[in-house]
């Protein structure tokens, strides 16, 4: 009797030692149960919250990886962990959510594995045996998709590509450690790394990060350097902010708020670009975006004409009065 | 200090891009360019050998791809750098992350005595930015990517990189590879003479055989099975602002349940 041997899918999970998983890798779960039996790794002892959330995703077994003293923030190393947990579970599929390190990571792992690499998907779903990855290129003018041709793969899957769910039966997400020996490169030396503080208003409005954010509100030079109302409209839509690469080049926000090819580029469901011409750079950078929305005083504006929706007008006078319309909506819901 | 700095001609940005019947991204002279952030990396090179001072210093300007993408290496040349090669064959038509750093990682072993691999990081047609990292792994070296500022003194490069939210600094000795993003520096932009000194510069090919890539199509570790473009956006619906276009932006959320 011949039997198809269920594949192991590896779902690299991050933050687990003082934080609850975040959106994407929950995702990233809810992916990874529909293409095999998931093992979680960690490469911190995770936490209690994090635990429950693994169990509740269907997660049976997670392996702790235990590097010692290496410094498992350097991609390398913490690609040797991945690497051992696959030999370890003997994985066909090692999933990771899209991040400037993970791909690091992921490439390092699909290096040292002899996997085939896949970046940046928005679906992954077995083709008589083959994993298909489906990614949008060109600013999100075209579809492709593409099959990894060797036995394993390491796949890097972007935020908001699916919704989050529970499994059907809950996992009992039982720790394994796994010791794994590992250095940082020789040559190589992290002398300084510091965590920045998650953004939060004077209210104490917390905001997802940008590049996981379900929706984006950004603001470019239309701002003229006021993005009171860019964060009034995010605070009342729980959005991310977003920004171009000249209100970063003003000094008018820092650069992790950039969107563009080479700053973070994202595919949130939701983008409201605001007092945003739309450079080629910034459009490769959030072209992906499900719903486009602009709001402009220029009826001309490149980003108007991709929109799906636009608003023309003084991004000062609409973002407020959306944000109160939207808050007054949320109240009479609430009394409702 | 010997620099080979990887150089890309990808579809510029403002050009109307797509796929070839065999699924591989049209590259033409007409609208093709050096993918925008390698100029990054060439000035980068152009500062790290300034900041070497005296000595033997040489920067080559290195590509993989087919007669089109000499444009990119000219464009190199004309910036600074002092030689140029172009790897081309056949068989490295297509070339996926995998095939792409094997394939510069052999030609990088073949120049010799390369103390320091420059790269932008990312290519803007493929935006996979994992080239840089598998050609550390591929030639053993440590890595300095996503690199906003970058400086070398004592043998050794410092860089600082933020992503992800955090902001990191990381010391490297050489041999390195070191991806560049544009906030690094300003490229500067070559002034007519060096346009004309570019002209008269031969540039170097390698075939795969020559590198012992003789098998390079069989390092692909993926391939490309559908490429599609997708239909038009429709029309825009525009509201004009006269006191409602808040409500109405509001509205629209809503009763399109995106919030």
């Amino acid at each position: 009797m011949t039997e198809t041997a269920v594949r192991t899918v590896l779902v690299l999970v991050e933050n687990t030692a003082d934080a609850a998983l975040r959106s994407p890798a929950l995702e990233a779960l809810t992916l990874a149960r529909t293409l095999g039996e998931v093992v979680a790794l960690t490469l911190t002892e995770p936490n209690r919250r994090a635990l429950d959330q693994l169990a509740e995703a269907g997660v049976d077994r997670v392996l702790q990886a235990d590097l010692g003293d290496a410094p498992r923030e350097i991609p390398v190393v913490a690609a040797a962990a991945v690497a051992a947990a696959v030999e370890h579970v003997r994985a066909a599929l090692v999933l990771l959510t899209s991040s400037f390190v993970n791909k690091e990571i992921a490439a390092h792992t699909a290096w040292r594995t002899g996997a085939g690499l896949l970046i940046d998907v928005t679906s992954l779903a077995d083709d008589g045996g083959r994993l298909v990855g489906g990614k949008r290129v060109f600013a999100g003018t075209w579809d492709t998709e593409c099959a990894i041709t060797t036995d394993r793969a390491v796949v890097t899957l972007r935020p908001n590509a699916l919704a989050a769910e529970p499994a059907a039966a809950p996992g009992a997400a039982v720790v394994e450690r796994l010791p794994v020996s590992a250095a940082a490169p020789a040559g190589l030396e992290l002398l300084d790394r510091v965590v920045h503080e998650v953004s939060a208003d004077a209210s104490g409005v917390v905001r997802p990060a940008l590049a996981e954010a379900a929706i984006v509100v950004a603001g470019g030079r239309g701002t003229a350097g006021d993005f009171g109302p860019v964060e009034d409209l995010a605070d009342a839509l729980g959005a991310a902010i977003g920004t171009t690469r000249d209100a970063v080049d003003e000094g008018w926000i820092g650069h992790d708020a950039q969107v563009g090819q080479t700053g973070v580029t994202i595919a949130p469901r939701v983008y409201i670009g605001a007092g945003i011409s739309g450079a080629p750079h910034h459009h490769g950078g959030m072209q992906a975006a499900r719903t486009i929305i602009a709001v402009n005083t220029d009826s001309e504006a490149p980003l108007v004409e991709i929109s799906d929706f636009a608003v023309i007008g003084d991004l000062h006078e609409i973002l407020p009065a959306a944000a109160a319309a939207i808050r007054s909506r949320r109240d009479a819901a609430a009394l409702s | 200090m010997r620099i080979v700095v990887c150089v890309k001609h990808v579809p510029d940005l403002q050009s109307t891009r797509g796929f070839t019947a065999e699924r591989r991204v049209i590259r033409s002279a007409d609208d093709g360019t050096m993918n925008e952030v390698d100029e990054n990396a060439v000035e980068a090179a152009l500062a790290l050998v300034a900041a070497a001072g005296d000595g033997e210093h040489e920067i080559i300007a290195l590509t993989l791809g087919p007669d089109v993408a000499a444009d990119a290496v000219r464009r190199a040349l004309q910036m600074g750098a002092d030689r140029g090669v172009r790897i081309t064959d056949d068989a490295l038509a297509g070339a996926d992350y995998f095939g792409t750093a094997t394939a510069l990682a052999a030609a990088i072993r073949r120049i010799g005595d390369v103390d320091v691999v420059l790269t932008g990081m990312a290519a803007l047609d493929g935006l996979g930015a994992v080239v840089p990292s598998l050609l550390a792994a591929a030639l053993n070296l440590p890595q300095l990517t996503v690199v906003q500022e970058l400086t070398y003194s004592g043998g050794a490069l410092t860089a600082r990189r933020e992503l992800d939210g955090v902001t990191e600094t990381l010391r490297a000795t050489l041999p390195a590879v070191v991806a560049v993003t544009d906030l690094a520096n300003t490229p500067r932009f070559p002034k007519f003479k060096d346009i004309m000194a570019a002209r008269a510069k031969e540039i170097e090919v390698f075939g795969a055989a020559e590198l012992g890539l003789a098998d390079a199509a069989s390092t692909a570790r993926t391939e490309v099975v559908r490429a599609e473009p997708r239909p038009p956006r429709p029309e825009p619906e525009i509201v004009t602002d006269s006191g409602a276009g808040g409500r109405a932006l509001a509205d629209y959320l809503i009763s399109n349940n995106l919030i």
